[in-house]
């Protein structure tokens, strides 16, 4: 079986990869050495396996990875500039809002796509739609001040 | 981790329509995946070939005329959720759509996929049925079109013919004054009970009888019998005691993780009154 060839767009670069039509997009990126992108419920539940396709916050694990011919693909290794994090990741960190960090990547990717769509988000904004990615270690509090606190790093960026 | 299968991408409801009759029981329609790749992941569902409807540009459309909304099959819930027309026209339909699953669901399910797949524990069905939508389904017939509430006939179950796909859901508006409430009782990721209210307040009173259906909470969605409301004052605790009766008494809940029949029954009867009051509250 030959497989199907896609021109995939991962964090800025380009490159065609041949994969069969049912590997899941986790998968692929994985394989690709973009580990950051963790697999957990494999059901579209906890959201650890979050990236972003063509803007919108997806799972991972149940998005074939042909969806992603011709279209941007963000997973977390994409948000730092070299060695600069991005202010998501810096705000993770200022609040405490991890532990063990498996659920992290998907956090941050996700809090990403809420402020490409919301860069002023209120409280009750970020409840909902963080609301699909789950944490069993912090409870949610320093997490959405973390997403709040970086959404006002960012508006106040130059 | 998936068992092997081709995808077969069309571009016109007509291709889609031929690869259904090629391919019959060993090909599923697939758009957005979120139930189908699920389903077949856990091995409950094997198909060989996936019949990719994301292509055909008529399917995306979301289109309003004076009195309905028409909902391309392969439109999502985000796409819904965040859709002008829908916004303006339909209200209570574009919060419903917001608070479908997660983000991640919302950004890829399709409703049309949502109502294919038949999951007893979902939300449009039941304000789908109770504001009167229609699937519309096209085959190497024809067209025909087909009441929701015809269109799911049992668990995972539904009238599709084996050549025919979804086209659209087509959603007829209430009149100005008619309210439209949906309340849901949800601890997981699906609902567990979910209550479509639609109805006119005046004055006090209903405006002949509200329409009330209960989804989620039993093997398909069911209408409440509620023509002896017509009329009754709906800000009387004594008439949405009566509705929640009715409603207890329309569904047969399935026991699972999320409670039992009784407890079910019982937040059925909570929800109903719920829903109904907000229809009396919004009119005020």
């Amino acid at each position: 079986m030959g497989g199907r060839e896609i021109h995939l767009r991962v964090n800025g670069g380009e490159r065609r990869v041949v994969i069969e039509d049912q590997t899941l997009l986790i998968e692929l990126v994985r394989s690709l050495g973009l580990v950051g992108t963790k697999l957990s419920c494999d059901s579209q539940v906890c959201g650890a396996c979050t990236v972003l396709l063509d803007g919108r916050p997806v799972s991972s694990c149940t998005t074939l990875a042909i969806e992603a011919d011709d279209k941007p693909v963000v997973t977390i290794e994409g948000l730092a500039d070299g060695a600069k994090l991005h202010p998501l990741q810096e705000a993770f960190i200022e609040r405490f809002a991890f532990q063990c960090g498996y659920c992290t990547p998907g956090m941050i990717v996700s809090a990403k796509a809420l402020l490409d769509a919301y860069p002023e988000p209120d409280v009750a904004t970020v409840r909902h739609w963080m609301d699909g990615n789950i944490c069993r270690c912090t409870g949610y509090q320093t997490i959405v001040e973390a997403v709040l606190d970086a959404a006002e790093q960012m508006r106040g960026a130059p | 981790m998936l068992r092997r299968f081709d995808v077969h991408r069309v571009t016109s409801i007509a291709e889609a329509v031929d690869a259904r009759q090629r391919f019959g029981e060993d090909a599923a329609i697939y758009a957005g995946g979120t139930e189908l790749l699920l389903a077949m992941k856990m091995g409950v569902a094997r198909w060989p070939h996936l019949i990719d409807v994301k292509a055909i540009p008529a399917l995306g459309r979301i289109t309003a005329t004076n009195d309905a909304l028409r909902i391309g099959a392969t439109a999502t819930h985000w796409d819904i959720e965040r859709n002008a027309l829908v916004g303006g026209a339909l209200p209570a339909l574009a919060r419903l759509e917001a608070n479908v699953a997660n983000v991640r669901v919302r950004a890829a399910g399709t409703l049309a996929g949502n109502l294919a797949f038949g999951e007893p524990h979902a939300d449009p069905p039941s304000m789908l049925i109770a504001l009167g939508a229609r699937v519309v389904l096209e085959g190497k017939s024809g067209t025909r079109s087909v009441a929701v509430h015809e269109f799911i006939t049992g668990m995972y179950q539904t009238a599709l013919a084996g050549d025919e796909i979804i086209v659209a859901i087509d959603i007829p508006l209430p009149a100005k004054d008619v309210r439209v409430a949906y309340v849901k009782f949800q601890i997981l990721e699906r609902p567990s009970v979910g209550v479509a209210a639609l109805g006119t307040v005046r004055d006090g009173r209903f405006v002949g009888a509200p329409t009330v259906v209960v989804g989620a909470v039993d093997e398909v969605a069911r209408a409440v019998p509620t023509a002896q409301f017509a009329g009754a004052d709906a800000r009387d605790a004594r008439t949405l005691d009566a509705i929640a009766e009715a409603a207890r008494a329309a569904v047969e809940p399935t026991a699972d993780l999320a409670g039992s029949v009784e407890f079910k029954r019982h937040i059925v009867g909570v929800f109903t009154q719920r829903a109904c009051a907000t229809l009396a509250a919004q009119a005020s």
